[in-house]
């Protein structure tokens, strides 16, 4: 075959997660209650800088998000960039996919890796609900739009005279669902009663979550993963000493208004969480000529939408749909998973997808598959704890999770030395889900 | 920090008064910034013999300085290095150290004054030792006259080294420089020919890779930022919680940060792994981590004795045995230990620190020679008064008058001490084994 000007590398390179660095996760209005989103990417990315070393160099690409985002933050990855120890000629870009905002930049630039398109990267993303942007109402923001248009004094009186003082309230950022008007715990609370999950079952995730990250942190397992910002060393959110009893003492804060019993609590949800996590990712090539080790692979990514708005699924169910479609397409089986990281936007979006995946009705009639499509060992599940105990600064989490997987994957691979994997969930405003394999280097 | 007492004392009315009431005027001093001369003004070298022969040449030749080899009048030196090295007779101290004293008056300020001569052992003739040890008394009291910033150091030969030896040469030259701006009233023993020229003296450690402990704040970032200045790739290392102000310090100095507490029994390893993989070498390693818990003596507890120990001195011995065994640690490497005056004269409430601190002196005197056959060599830096957030913690008024006790009558700054730390780290320091260097401004406790 002819040679051809326009044909891509003999073999594509893999994708490869090299480490990552992210600041502790804090309670909103707690450490970084005067933060900004930049500041706190600005943080998480120099921290990774230092780690590696990589000063002055120039990346092959960054790209994060935020979830709530102020409009003079319109370029807020590049901003970071440049305010940042990495080189000024680093390209960069802003991406936002809701909760999956994290992941989704890992996979997007993992794809350009894999064409070879660039060689490096940076993924992340950062939230913060302490700094969130403040809005003026429609009817005001109109109003001060004419009055900056008007001409006369005439027109600028009748411009003025059009704003009430009910204009004045500011409007706050929400997480309801712009189409439903219900908040993202009271979408969840309607899928928890439909799955008929259990107050015990949720709480016990809950406990699992901060035993797990707290052994984690114990163990110096974050002291390459995590660099302190603004005297806070540890996740903010992390109760090492809750327990079943104390879970169950708390009162329900969702799904009040259902017929059957209100099971969500402040401490089965995760708190509203500062925070920001960047992953460094690089062809093998990159990878060896930095010195550094790569822990795995980013082998594939899936991403799925439920309606939620007119159908049966529920908001948060869309990673349900993706993961099936995902190892089918691998040649895969949930027994062939090392690792299952379900981002635990609450405990019950943890069950509730566990419960649709062990549904015979659901595997058959959502799924189109024979029966039930698995069930998932629980000894597998989030091992060093979940967004649960360590808070949930929404852009944030999939970084977070990416990293932290990445490197028990090659810790695991090391002493085992055979291959292992790791599924990443992750539910999203929207109905949306993204999720995605990373296989142990 | 800032030392409100200096500044006063160095400028307008305040500083009439000060010299009215006799009150201590401790000079600023000049630091060292690359591409300073080496010396501003004429060095005058006394003493007869091939050797001050062999040092004249050395000044005036690859080092480019005016050297006279008798006074001139009118002429206000900026150094004056007595070269006693063939000393045989105390009254062989006589010509060249009154020659010297006709000078003193009119030294430029921040002047320096260096002293070579030998080692005097039992093995000497009685008189040979006597104008040998001679030297020492000589020049610490000749450091405690001296004002205005200047300072007096002397470099010890002991038998069989030259002074045209690379350490000697080294040493001579950090003492004539503004390097060793806070060092003062030091002898410091040379003591093999081990050791080599760098290729530029602005950049030392060019090609080096070096270890910092405690690499995040105060003398451990002033390290970290004077070995990268030296031409080394630093990488820095801290506890887990430090590395906030760590990540500053790594990206300042385009190095890597690694967070480890390095009391884990895996330290020297991972310390170890980590240059190896990233920097493909280790050799220099300077352990800086330290902490204080004081308490008298009579109310210690393990929680206050055992954590300094393990941090000051246990974890050193760990990490160093680990890099000694490793077989990659082989070449020229340099061990620096952060002593503490408190190690060497004793501080009331400091039982623990001082044990720790002991403790690395005798651990870099059994260490060195342990690194000899690679051409390696540890050595200690015992710091007195620097200016530090941890001195900053001191009552004021103790905290004056802890500045005033030394020759240079002020603290130290962070800097001082790293400017020690990297010429005992650097390649021309190899004849420099198992010491400790003070930098204290000559303070009056201790040796």
């Amino acid at each position: 075959m002819a040679a051809s000007k326009t044909a891509g590398p003999a073999t594509s390179p893999r994708a490869l997660v090299l480490g990552g660095n992210r600041i502790p996760f804090a309670r909103a209005g707690g450490a970084y209650a005067h933060a900004s989103n930049q500041d706190m990417l600005t943080a998480a990315l120099d921290g990774l800088v230092a780690r590696y070393g990589l000063q002055g160099e120039r990346i092959g690409e960054v790209a994060a998000g935020a979830v709530l985002k102020h409009s003079r933050d319109f370029n807020l990855t590049r901003e970071t960039v440049l305010g940042s120890a990495l080189s000024a000629e680093t390209p960069a870009y802003d991406l936002q996919q809701a909760c999956a905002t994290g992941l989704e930049t890992v996979v997007s630039l993992s794809n350009k890796i894999r064409l070879g398109q660039i060689d490096s990267a940076v993924a992340g993303g950062v939230d913060t609900t302490s700094d969130a942007p403040i809005a003026v109402s429609d009817r005001l923001r109109r109003a001060l739009l004419d009055l900056s248009r008007a001409r006369s004094v005439g027109q600028k009186v009748a411009a003025a005279a059009k704003i009430r003082p009910k204009d004045l309230a500011p409007s706050t950022p929400r997480t309801s669902e712009p189409r439903t008007g219900l908040s993202m715990g009271e979408h969840q609370a309607l899928t928890t009663a439909q799955w008929g999950i259990t107050r015990e079952a949720q709480d016990e995730i809950a406990l699992a979550s901060h035993q797990r990250l707290a052994a984690a942190w114990e163990q110096g397992f974050f002291d390459d993963l995590v660099t302190p910002y603004r005297g806070q060393s540890r996740d903010g959110n992390l109760r090492a000493d809750t327990s079943l009893e104390k879970l169950a003492a708390l009162k329900p804060t969702f799904g009040l208004g259902l017929d059957t019993p209100a099971t969500m609590t402040a401490g089965n949800s995760t708190p509203l969480t500062d925070g920001a996590s960047t992953v460094l990712l690089g062809n093998e090539e990159w990878a060896a000529a930095h010195g550094l080790t790569p822990l795995a692979v980013v082998v594939d990514a899936e991403a799925a939408a439920v309606d939620f708005v007119h159908g049966v699924d529920g908001l948060l169910m869309a990673p349900a749909f993706a993961v099936p479609r995902l190892l089918a397409r691998n040649g895969l089986t949930l027994a062939d998973l090392d690792y299952v990281e379900i981002h635990e936007a609450f405990a019950s979006t943890v069950l509730t997808t566990l419960a649709a995946w062990e549904s015979e009705e659901f595997g058959r009639e959502r799924l189109g598959l024979d029966g039930a499509f698995g069930t998932v060992d629980r000894a597998r599940l989030n091992v060093h704890g979940s967004s649960l105990a360590a808070g949930h600064p929404f852009a944030a989490t999939g970084g977070r999770i990416v990293a932290t997987i990445s490197k028990e994957l090659h810790r695991r691979r090391a002493a085992e030395g055979r291959p292992v994997r790791a599924l990443v969930s992750v539910c999203a405003a929207g109905g949306l889900g993204l999720t995605a394999i990373l296989e142990a280097v | 920090m800032s030392d409100t007492y200096l500044n006063l004392v160095n400028s307008g009315f305040t500083k009439k008064v000060a010299k009215q009431l006799g009150l201590p005027q401790p000079a600023p001093l000049r630091r060292y910034r690359p591409g300073q001369p080496l010396l501003e003004g004429a060095v005058l070298v006394v003493g007869r013999g091939t050797d001050a022969d062999a040092v004249a040449a050395l000044l005036s030749g690859p080092w480019d300085l005016e050297v006279h080899r008798n006074p001139e009048p009118d002429v206000r030196y900026a150094a004056v290095v007595l070269a006693l090295t063939q000393v045989e007779h105390p009254t062989d101290l006589t010509a060249p150290v009154l020659a010297a004293a006709g000078v003193l008056k009119s030294l430029t300020k921040g002047a320096r004054v260096v002293t070579l001569s030998r080692s005097s052992v039992p093995d000497d003739a009685p008189a040979v030792a006597a104008a040998r040890q001679g030297v020492d008394g000589l020049l610490r009291s000749l450091a405690k006259e001296l004002r205005g910033g200047s300072t007096g150091n002397g470099i010890v030969l002991e038998a069989g080294v030259g002074v045209e030896a690379p350490s000697v040469v080294g040493a001579l030259r950090f003492f004539l420089s503004t390097r060793s701006a806070f060092v003062d009233g030091q002898l410091l023993t040379v003591s093999s020919e081990a050791g080599s020229l760098p290729g530029s003296w602005e950049r030392p450690l060019e090609g080096r890779v070096a270890v910092v402990t405690g690499a995040a704040r105060g003398i451990g970032a002033s390290i970290a930022d004077t070995l990268a200045r030296d031409g080394a790739t630093v990488v820095a290392v801290d506890m887990p919680a430090a590395g906030e102000h760590m990540t500053a310090v790594a990206n300042r100095v385009r190095g890597t940060a690694l967070q480890l507490d390095v009391t884990a029994p895996d330290a020297g390893e991972r310390i170890l792994e980590h240059a190896l993989a990233r920097h493909g070498r280790l050799d220099i390693v300077i352990h800086n981590a330290g902490i204080t818990r004081d308490k008298l003596l009579a109310n210690m507890t393990p929680e206050k004795w055992d954590p300094v120990l393990a941090v000051n001195i246990t974890a050193q011995l760990r990490i160093n045995e680990a890099l000694l065994t490793s077989g990659d640690f082989t070449d020229a490497p340099r061990i620096v230990s952060l002593a503490s005056t408190s190690g060497i004269a004793g501080n009331r409430g400091q039982t623990n620190y001082a044990a720790s601190k002991g403790g690395v002196i005798g651990m870099v005197r059994a260490t060195a020679p342990l690194l000899e056959a690679f051409g390696g060599t540890a050595n200690a830096v015992a710091p007195g008064f620097i200016e530090t957030d941890m001195t900053a913690r001191i009552p004021a008024v103790t905290r004056q008058v802890a500045r005033r006790l030394n020759s240079l009558q002020q603290g130290g700054q962070p800097v001082d001490v790293a400017e020690t730390v990297a010429f005992l780290a650097s390649p021309a320091a190899g004849g420099v084994v198992g010491r400790v260097l003070r930098v204290c401004g000559q303070n009056m406790v201790g040796q």
